[in-house]
């Protein structure tokens, strides 16, 4: 039984040895460089440009600018494609821009026979430009006389959504309500992958191939297509490892970009590689968020209604746009259920910021701070039990959501928390910690979240698996969705294993996409991969086996459906006896003089489901007040994750989605200059990950639920992690110190501030 | 990729010195974890450059016959925090080494490239500062050796020659005999960072451990360059050792700081960790000492 188990990834001695190969790895010989010449202003427009010195360098191939490229429009999401025009993205992205709405927007480019050359030409570059007022924050951006973004977006709108279950107004006239009333603020923050977005482009035989750090080859390759308006079909992508994505290469970069620039070049190999400062502010970021919730409550804690505002900061351009503060507004009606009433209203708002798009979690992260905040403040006027309050309102075993269809099947929340609640003592740290005075102070807090798989119904789910059979009995397996570091392709592997029969080191996963030979998948998003990829392998291996199962009873002369796979070999199904490997069975059919058959299988499945996905995490921390400094002492997460298929892997994928929320809780945020629209800190030094030494050992622990709708009892956990450490480390300082902090990141300078402003720092 | 128009390798420090005169405007790189990242920025691309990279004689630790510590500027972060003589004598700039960046960095980065890139986050900088260093600089017309804080100039500026170079940091046995030191490296994070603010106290105890004989304070980041607080050290020499005269060293420390706001702090969080921090070197060199807290 090849599930459940922790075998080693399939690709661990590869990387490890420094021997798989990534994009940087995979270039042609003599390729040319590109570079990017960015605007240095935020909002405007380029009148003029003079490329006439650049031009005169030494090793200059080619300069473009925004005035000599096709002006058609091209969404950038990477969303599945929809046939119907009123789903489709918004198209507001060209190759290059003289309408420049980001201070870092793409204006020209250079290609020259190496960086150094590139570099120069792009400083001899001269730029002339109209500038326009620009405006930075959602709230202002939507006010009127606001300085306008786009066309046809009026009040810079990119979209607005709510929904209101019950009727909310009549609901909060009730008796004896009481009423808490916040506003919410969490930042811009990056992904911080390890490798920087980049690609390498080259025609071959009149077709363009990029290979490209990408977790969606088949949707870069149509949204290339669209932006250079050209066949599909005259497009390749090539996949290789990728050096993480979390959703930045979620989205069409600068693909279409290079696609276009080889074509300049006559299909010499171009390199287009960003800088880090240049996928700081030119690829995605997180969206920043503003949220004003209104709870009218019961004095035994019972929410009667709630009602949330929600402003996201889209940014100069659509990429994913609505879909994120979208998803918040669905984790609020869902998380904590009302007794009467739940309005929504959200907006997505565009300003002259770098473009947000998918983020790893998906506008989760981001509602889970601002709602888990405000909860635990009801919970302490109240003076109530922080797990105790949740328990009253949050959702129940057996809730149904009529949209998606999602059906709570278990008392995920409820367990999860005991397991979380256990392992850091809550009770006791929590009696422990009350009353304290002095300028060091201990705290313990927690939060809950919701999470959901996949992105049915609002988008198609489908999969596709390709098996093909060796002579000795193992098998390759290709499949759309991708490996982005995160073990996908280690998993697949397990799960084809175990429902062929055979054992796991004999599937080899075709671990890079190539759209010219991959069966289509949309790629690795939405914490989608084990479970609408795995409902195609569970499909495919059992055609696979069917066909298997078929040509062993011709050769045994006996009926398939008496015949069973045991680990690589054929049995009978009433005796066990072994009759021949499968091996033996792939050997004999594909050099058969009477039967030959190559044995494959390959088949799309579409998937009508979704599951929920929640956990809780527990956080204790010690706070230096005079310094503003928070140590986290203790921390874990605790998942319903489904079944899992390499609880090791599962544990990582955990650790890393922690160590993400403890820098969006204490340390990370993009800033922008306010005179000029510029970024402040985008580069590793002053953009603030915190390191190895600023994490306490990450505790990962799981709750087992099989989920059933799902091909191997699994659901969401890609994403999830990140969500619920940075509100249990807020909850934690505000037990520590009494002092409840509504933004995040937590950083010194707010604490310093907050501290003084309550008294504590004098 | 690396904009460099050219590369002299120096043989020895006579020849760097030749280097220097022949070529004036090219930059000395030495470990390059400052200088390649300025030419990367853009700052230096195209710059010619001097490596003394290869000079062992000017890596190490030695002590003169009259006592005084020889710092060779060539020593990386990493030496300087594992060498006996300075884990003896100044542990304190042992544990500023170690502060500086990840290991990597502390590897390949210089003690003495620290100083002369007149950066005043330097975590060296402000405890070498603390201790009354000097520096000792040969150039075409030989040797001179003036104090740290005369070389250091101002921001990003130090006062070295036409055809000088740096070639060794020294602290004199009276300067380091019986003081004990304590540096604090206030960041954001606890790894690969620069200094929001650095403070590097040391003191020199009575035989009694009652009184302070001597106390030297030091800022990284309070100022343009690293600076002393004269004030504060004033507030504290040849008082007792008592909390009032933490209290009126950290007080007294307000002073002779000018901090601003900008994106990075705000000029109130600034003088908070003065004070603040002003207050603990205090306390831990007090502890150091021997001294009753």
């Amino acid at each position: 039984m090849s599930i459940g188990k922790s075998v080693k990834r399939v690709d661990a001695y590869d990387k490890v040895t420094g021997r798989a190969r990534y994009t940087d790895d995979f270039y042609e010989k003599k390729y040319l460089v590109a570079k990017i010449l960015h605007s240095t202003i935020a909002n405007g427009r380029v009148i003029r440009i003079d490329t006439s010195e650049a031009e005169k360098i030494d090793g200059v191939v080619k300069i473009v600018t925004c005035f000599d490229v096709p002006q058609n429009k091209f969404p950038t999401a990477g969303h599945p494609w929809s046939t119907d025009p009123a789903h489709q993205d918004v198209a507001d992205k060209q190759l290059l821009t003289s309408r420049v709405r980001y201070y870092g927007d793409d204006i020209a480019a250079v290609i020259a026979v190496d960086e150094v050359v590139a570099k120069r030409a792009l400083a001899a570059i001269k730029v002339e430009y109209e500038e326009y007022p620009f405006v930075l924050d959602p709230i202002e951006a939507m006010q009127e006389g606001a300085p306008q973004l786009h066309e046809n977006f009026k009040n810079n709108i990119l979209a607005h959504s709510g929904y209101e279950n019950g009727n909310y107004e009549e609901a909060i006239k009730q008796e004896g309500l009481l009423c808490y009333d916040k506003w919410y603020s969490v930042p811009t923050v990056q992904h911080c992958h390890i490798e920087n977005a980049g690609s390498y482009a080259y025609m071959e035989n009149g077709r363009i191939v990029v290979v490209s750090s990408t977790q969606i080859p088949h949707i870069v390759r149509r949204v290339v297509a669209q932006a250079l308006d050209i066949p599909w079909g005259n497009v390749r992508i090539i996949k290789p490892y990728i050096g993480g994505g979390f959703g930045n290469k979620q989205d069409a970069l600068y693909e279409p970009l290079n696609a276009y620039l080889t074509t300049l070049v006559g299909g010499r190999c171009v390199k287009l590689e960003l800088t880090r400062e240049e996928t700081f502010t030119c690829t995605r970021v997180r969206h920043a968020m503003r949220f004003h919730i209104t709870t009218y409550y019961r004095p035994d804690g019972r929410f009667v209604a709630r009602r949330l505002e929600g402003f996201s900061c889209q940014g100069a351009y659509a990429s994913h746009g609505h879909g994120v503060i979208a998803k918040a507004s669905s984790a609020f009606a869902q998380l904590y259920n009302d007794e009467l009433a739940t309005k929504a209203d959200v907006y997505t708002v565009f300003t002259n910021k770098p473009a947000a798009g998918a983020m790893r979690a998906y506008g989760i992260p981001q509602i889970t701070f601002a709602m888990e905040s405000h909860v635990e403040d009801i919970a302490k006027s109240l003076g109530m039990d922080p797990v105790e309050f949740r328990r009253i309102n949050m959702m129940k075993e057996g809730f149904y959501d009529a949209f998606s269809k999602n059906r709570n099947y278990y008392d995920s929340l409820g367990e999860c928390i005991k397991k979380g609640a256990a392992y850091i003592d809550f009770e006791k740290k929590r009696k422990e910690y009350t009353n304290q005075t002095g300028d060091i102070r201990r705290g313990i807090g927690m939060s809950i979240f919701w999470y959901n798989t996949a992105v049915w119904p609002i988008s198609l789910e489908a999969s596709s698996c390709r098996l093909v059979l060796n002579q000795d009995g193992s098998v390759q397996l290709q499949i759309g969705e991708t490996e982005i570091g995160q073990g996908a392709d280690t998993a697949f592997a397990q799960m084809a294993a175990y429902t062929i029969g055979i054992p796991f080191e004999s599937v080899h996963v075709v671990s890079t996409q190539d759209t010219d030979i991959t069966p289509f998948g949309t790629g690795a998003y939405a914490s989608r991969q084990t479970y609408v990829g795995g409902m195609a392998i569970r499909q495919s291996a059992e055609l696979l086996k069917d066909k298997i199962l078929k040509q062993a009873a011709r050769i045994a002369n006996t009926e398939a459906d008496l015949l069973d796979i045991e680990n690589g070999n054929i049995v009978r199904q009433d005796t066990g006896e072994k009759l021949m490997t499968v091996g033996d069975v792939a050997t004999e059919a594909l050099y058969s003089m009477t039967n030959a058959e190559h044995i494959t299988a390959e088949s799309t499945h579409q998937c009508t489901s979704n599951a929920f996905s929640m956990g809780c995490a527990f956080a204790e921390v010690e706070v230096d007040i005079p310094l503003g400094k928070v140590k986290i002492l203790k921390l874990i997460n605790v998942h319903d994750a489904g079944m899992l298929i390499n609880p090791q892997l599962a544990e990582a994928q955990v650790h890393g989605g922690m160590s993400m929320s403890i820098g969006y809780g204490l340390y990370e945020t993009l800033q922008y200059d306010q005179n000029t629209g510029k970024p402040l800190n985008g580069n590793l030094l002053d953009y603030k990950l915190p390191t190895t030494m600023d994490h306490p050992h990450l505790e990962a622990q799981f709750v087992e639920f099989y989920e059933p709708t799902s091909a191997y009892g699994t659901k969401a956990l890609g994403e999830p992690p990140a969500v619920p450490a940075a509100p249990a480390i807020r909850n934690a300082i505000l037990q520590a110190t009494g002092v409840g902090i509504d933004e995040a990141p937590m950083t010194p300078h707010v604490l310093f501030k907050r501290f003084s402003e309550e008294g504590l720092i004098k | 990729m690396y904009d460099i128009s050219a590369i002299y390798e120096a043989k020895s420090v006579s020849d760097a010195v030749s280097l220097r005169v022949e070529h004036p405007d090219a930059v000395i790189i030495a470990g390059g974890s400052d200088v390649l990242i300025k030419i990367r920025e853009g700052k230096l691309s195209g710059a010619e450059l001097i490596s003394i990279y290869k000079l062992d004689e000017l890596r190490g630790v030695s002590m003169d016959d009259d006592g005084t510590i020889r710092i060779l500027p060539l020593t990386s972060f990493s030496h300087i925090t594992a060498n006996p003589i300075l884990r003896e004598h100044m542990l304190v700039l042992c544990e500023a080494a170690d502060k500086v960046g990840g290991p990597q960095i502390r590897n390949i980065g210089t003690i003495g490239g620290n100083i002369s890139n007149g950066v005043t986050s330097a975590d060296t900088a402000s405890t070498l500062h603390a201790w009354d260093a000097e520096v000792e600089l040969t150039g075409p017309d030989g040797v001179r050796r003036i104090t740290l804080r005369e070389y250091q100039v101002g921001a990003g500026r130090v006062d070295l020659r036409p055809g000088e170079l740096l070639t060794a940091i020294l602290i004199k046995k009276e300067n380091y005999e019986g003081y004990f030191g304590h540096y604090i490296k206030y960041s954001m994070r606890s790894a690969m960072d620069i200094a929001t603010l650095g403070c590097s106290v040391n003191v020199k105890l009575s035989a009694d451990k009652t009184v302070f004989e001597d106390v030297r304070v030091a800022f990284g980041v309070a100022a343009p360059t690293a600076i002393r607080s004269h004030s504060a050290e004033l507030a504290a020499k040849g008082k007792p050792v008592c909390e009032e005269t933490f209290m009126a060293c950290a007080d007294a420390a307000l002073n002779d700081v000018t901090p601003r706001t900008s994106w990075r702090a705000t000029k109130e969080f600034r003088l908070q960790l003065v004070h603040e921090l002003t207050l603990r070197a205090l306390r831990e060199s007090v502890r150091l000492a021997g001294g009753v807290l």
